[in-house]
């Protein structure tokens, strides 16, 4: 690895700007590394080009007044975000080859900025997984691997290529999307940051639609500043996504701070559940001394309908997903399956060759939620169940200024571990209720666990409040000193 | 069939067991024809464009698009619900109809199915054009905003379809009426007024043969003042005439199934002009489990005070209100329901009162001239090369004796062959009327020495053959004698 890809990005950014290193010679160690771990399996498009045409028009504009936030930055693109005219799949068979002609609104934001893109990185199909082992691309395989053992590890999911681009340094921040966890867990299962920011921050505009309340993008890389400055490229007012905030983006770069005098920490009891390992609730108590010595009180909260978060998450995701992926038809874009004499045979072909088995799943249980008879029963109740987390949350933050949880029930585990569909949703089980509330929330690494992989720190805002996020984030990455890095065996 | 007209006898169908009443209720699919734009796309909406020229990227329903609602799309429902009397939703919601077909590109429409952004209303329909009394109020159910699909095309390849997505995402309102029509020609008159109304508002151009107005007709039928019967739905009729014959043929073959010891089976039809019957297309077993729930891509439809009071702000008058105005003028009841029947119609009289017409006396030259005129010449009212304002110089010289109505109907052809002003017509062919006692006593007394006989009749009690020398008078004077003087001559010499 070279030097250059061990910086992070605020370092790449002083660094270019200080006249240390050119933009182009940022891209290209990336490229190099990109180029050099294929076994990782991270990347389902490699754009070198891309990166160094963004590199080049750095290059050129510094010392030439000021320069965007991200110029001569190269970052990985989660395959769910639409770029145009370079392949978006969703890691999926049925959008095979499909290069839309327009590019997503976040995706622009970061071109905005100056970003280039490194290439698309793989994804569990759809966003649906928490292993990446769903993709249609095959998994990804993590750079991290358990002490003196060389089993494959699955990244977590469904941003797994982001989390495994991030910590294998083959990109230095990347783009994920988070409906359930989608960012956090796999950011806990590499050692990296990662951030889900407040429903409507990011525009979904362009970002293939998974469950429409719930998804959102946020930025994986390798520090709490890296993450507050992707976010603020990424997030801005977008009247083409009607869900999107019409407020302006704060200064959460500027504003972080780890000083967390007079701030309370919300310790929710109903996250301590007994078959989690001891060392992920070991390592929760030891998040809290270190907020405490950042100037924190902890406090006791009571979160009660959190039990009900992860049924109640998988009948609304999966009920929007159902109808979200009913334009995969065949008809006008990605694959069609053809020798087939009518319509309706077109679509069964198409969609049983096109989807794999955790979304066909998924799309079969949403549409028995939302049917008649059933409707009322399951998505009515849900809708019911998701409003009271909601406001188990609202009443929350009455007495705390920001929630303190582990990220994920387990380390990374192995490809092929875990077959049982509801065990692998058990993954998510800290991570959903944030999402079914619309509140910020960010994975930090707090340490190793005993077979030497990372563990997560989880941290949940109010509405509107990154900042606290990043902050307590911040306290977090300053004490628990997290440099462990996996070793190159790819 | 019953007429319109027969407003007391209630419509009823005779079967071998007596009598049956039929019950109606329309859903009527109008096109917000006032903006050209898609209601979640922002598109063009001309119609008859090339196939799929008018596609946005989220017609198209590409990966990651999204719908963002079209704010005049909603100003228009909003607008139309305030002329149909109805109540207007502060908070409403879109939901998704959940489909497959290859016209439909999402696999659902975005439609308003649990809270609609219009509540209830209500039309009134006359039963009997010439009695002001006779109106009936039809209940509107709601009125909802929804997307229309595109359309398939099956000629264009031996053995594949064509899609064409012009029409995708094309915004609908539709209006759900009650149940509350009983006869062919209350479902007829309710569709001409909702039109009218649409019209009137502008939301909807009411062009049912380009498609932007089109009804499915629910057909029941009952003993009358019985339990409602099942209901059959005749999809996608599209003339008022059609919806008449719909609604005529559906209730006779019900009673003829119900009379035989059948039942009817709860099902969608469809309507076939040329042999005029309705044919099953799917029974309610076969009805499609359309899954409907609230589209998360959009917020709730939050609408404020000053938003609906721009909206009450811009209605025009409406048809009833009009026809009121226009019958407190004096016009009749017959001429002031045809005179706003149509909008252009009612605009153009508004007009022609505007450049000083006497109500009574323009409405009745309106309704027989001026009509007569446009259906001879097949023109509508629009392209007539006549303005209100000359009409009103026509009708004032008539008014203060310049001409005769004999003449005026002369100078009105000139008028529509020319353009040329009345005034201009009447001055330059010399056809002001004369009262000149002089000539016209001349002229009588030609009349009455030629026709010595007819004045020996006359005196011995033929008292018809007056208007025998009126005529001919007239007659000698080109039309252009008051016929008012002639008269007082003619029996000052006569009598």
């Amino acid at each position: 690895m070279s030097e250059l890809t061990s910086k992070t990005i605020a370092e790449l950014r002083d660094g270019f700007r200080s006249g240390e290193f050119s933009a182009r010679e940022v891209a290209e160690a990336y490229n190099a590394a990109v180029a050099g771990a294929k076994l990782l399996n991270a990347y389902t498009v490699e754009t070198p080009e891309d990166a160094l045409a963004a590199a080049e028009v750095a290059d050129k504009a510094r010392g030439q007044g000021e320069l965007p936030s991200l110029a001569g930055i190269p970052l990985g693109i989660k395959d769910l975000f639409a770029t145009k005219g370079v392949a978006t799949t969703a890691g999926s068979n049925i959008l095979k080859g499909f290069r839309p002609p327009y590019e997503s609104t976040v995706t622009a934001n970061l071109r905005k900025a100056g970003a280039g893109m490194l290439g698309k990185l793989n994804m569990d199909e759809f966003a649906m997984g928490s292993s990446n082992e769903t993709s249609a691309y095959g998994p990804v395989i993590s750079p991290w691997r358990r002490k003196g053992s060389n089993v494959g590890l699955t990244p977590g999911g469904s941003s797994g290529g982001s989390a495994a681009a991030v910590s294998a340094h083959i990109a230095p921040g990347a783009t994920g999307t988070d409906t359930g966890g989608s960012i956090r867990q796999p950011a806990a299962f590499a050692g990296i940051c990662g951030i889900k920011p407040t429903y409507g921050r990011c525009s979904r505009w362009g970002i293939v639609a998974f469950a429409s309340s719930l998804d959102q993008a946020g930025p994986m890389a390798r520090s709490v500043r890296d993450c507050a400055m992707l976010l603020e490229a990424m997030a801005g007012f977008d009247p083409k996504d009607s869900t999107s905030l019409d407020l302006p983006v704060p200064k959460w770069e500027a504003n972080l701070s780890s000083d967390l005098k007079g701030k309370r920490v919300g310790i929710p009891r109903e996250y301590r559940i007994d078959s989690v390992p001891a060392e992920i609730n070991a390592l929760w108590d030891q998040g809290i001394e270190w907020l405490k010595d950042a100037g924190a009180t902890p406090v006791e909260i009571s979160l009660p309908h959190t039990k009900y978060a992860l049924p109640t998450y998988y009948i609304i995701a999966p009920a929007e997903a159902s109808s979200n992926l009913a334009r995969y038809d065949g008809v006008r874009y990605g694959l069609r399956e053809e020798g087939v004499k009518t319509l309706d045979d077109m679509y069964a072909a198409t969609r049983a060759a096109g989807f794999g088995e955790e979304v066909k799943r998924r799309v079969m249980i949403g549409t028995y939620v939302l049917s008649a008879g059933f409707y009322d029963a399951y998505f009515t109740k849900a809708q019911r169940v998701r409003a009271l987390i909601k406001q188990d949350f609202a009443k929350a933050f009455e007495s705390c200024d920001v929630i303190l949880t582990p990220t994920a029930p387990s380390a990374a585990f192995g490809i092929g571990e875990t077959t049982d569909p509801l065990a692998m949703y058990l993954n998510d089980v800290f991570a959903v209720p944030a999402s079914l509330a619309g509140l910020p929330a960010m994975s930090v690494p707090g340490g190793l666990d005993g077979q030497g992989l990372p563990l997560g720190l989880h941290l949940i805002g109010n509405e509107l409040d990154e900042q606290i996020v990043l902050n307590a984030g911040l306290a977090i990455e300053e004490r628990a000193g997290f440099t462990a890095r996996p070793e190159k065996w790819w | 069939m019953v007429g319109m007209a027969d407003a007391g006898a209630p419509f009823r169908i005779t079967g071998e067991t007596g009598e049956w009443e039929v019950v109606v209720g329309l859903e009527v699919h109008a096109q917000i024809t006032a903006t050209a734009s898609k209601l979640f796309s922002g598109a063009a909406t001309a119609f008859g464009a090339e196939p799929n020229s008018q596609v946005s990227l989220v017609d198209a329903a590409m990966p990651g698009m999204l719908p963002v609602p079209n704010k005049e799309c909603i100003r228009q429902a909003v607008r139309t619900g305030m002329a149909l009397d109805a109540v207007i939703n502060r908070s409403s919601r879109f939901d998704r109809k959940n489909y497959f077909y290859a016209d439909l590109p999402s696999g659902y429409q975005i439609s308003q199915l649990y809270h609609p952004i219009v509540g209830p209303g209500e039309v009134e329909i006359l039963l009997d054009e010439k009695d002001e009394n006779s109106g009936k109020q039809i209940g509107i159910e709601r009125l909802h905003v929804e997307q229309d699909a595109g359309k398939l095309m099956h000629d264009q390849h031996p053995t594949m379809s064509y899609v064409d997505l012009n029409r995708s995402g094309v915004a609908l309102m539709e209006i759900v009426s009650r149940p509350d029509m009983r006869s062919p020609a209350e479902a007829g008159a309710y569709l001409r007024k909702l039109r009218a109304i649409l019209r009137y508002v502008g939301s909807c151009d009411g062009n049912m043969e380009e498609g932007s107005m089109r009804a499915d007709v629910n057909v029941s039928v009952r003993k009358p003042g019985g339990e409602l019967g099942t209901r059959t739905e005749t999809k996608n009729v599209n003339s008022v005439r059609f919806v008449m014959a719909v609604v005529e043929h559906e209730a006779k073959r019900q009673v003829e199934v119900l009379e035989g010891g059948g039942a009817i089976a709860q099902e969608t039809r469809l309507y076939d002009p040329d042999k005029n019957v309705t044919r099953s297309l799917r029974s309610k077993e076969d009805a499609h489990d359309y899954r409907y729930f609230p589209d998360p891509d959009l917020l709730p439809l939050e609408l404020d005070e000053a938003f609906l009071d721009e909206c009450r702000a811009s209605l025009p008058e409406l048809p009833d209100a009009k026809r009121k105005r226009f019958e407190g003028l004096g016009i009749t009841p017959y001429n002031a329901s045809v005179l706003t029947a149509e909008v252009e119609t009612a605009r153009w009289f508004d007009a022609l009162l505007d450049a000083g017409a006497e109500p009574k006396q323009a409405a009745n030259w309106v309704v027989a001239e001026l009509f007569g005129a446009l259906n001879r010449r097949g023109e509508s009212i629009t392209d007539t090369p006549v303005s209100p304002e000359e009409a009103a110089e026509l009708l004032k010289l008539v008014a203060d004796g310049t001409i005769s109505g004999t003449i005026a109907k002369q100078v009105f052809e000139i008028m529509l062959e020319t353009g040329e002003a009345p005034s201009k017509i009447v001055d330059e062919r010399g056809l002001k009327q004369t009262s000149d006692t002089g000539a016209i006593d001349a002229e009588i007394d030609t009349i009455l020495a030629a026709n010595a006989d007819k004045v020996a009749e006359y005196k011995a009690g033929k008292q018809a053959l007056f208007g025998f020398f009126v005529g001919q008078v007239m007659k000698a004077m080109q039309g252009k004698a008051n016929p008012g003087v002639v008269n007082d001559r003619l029996r000052a010499k006569l009598d």
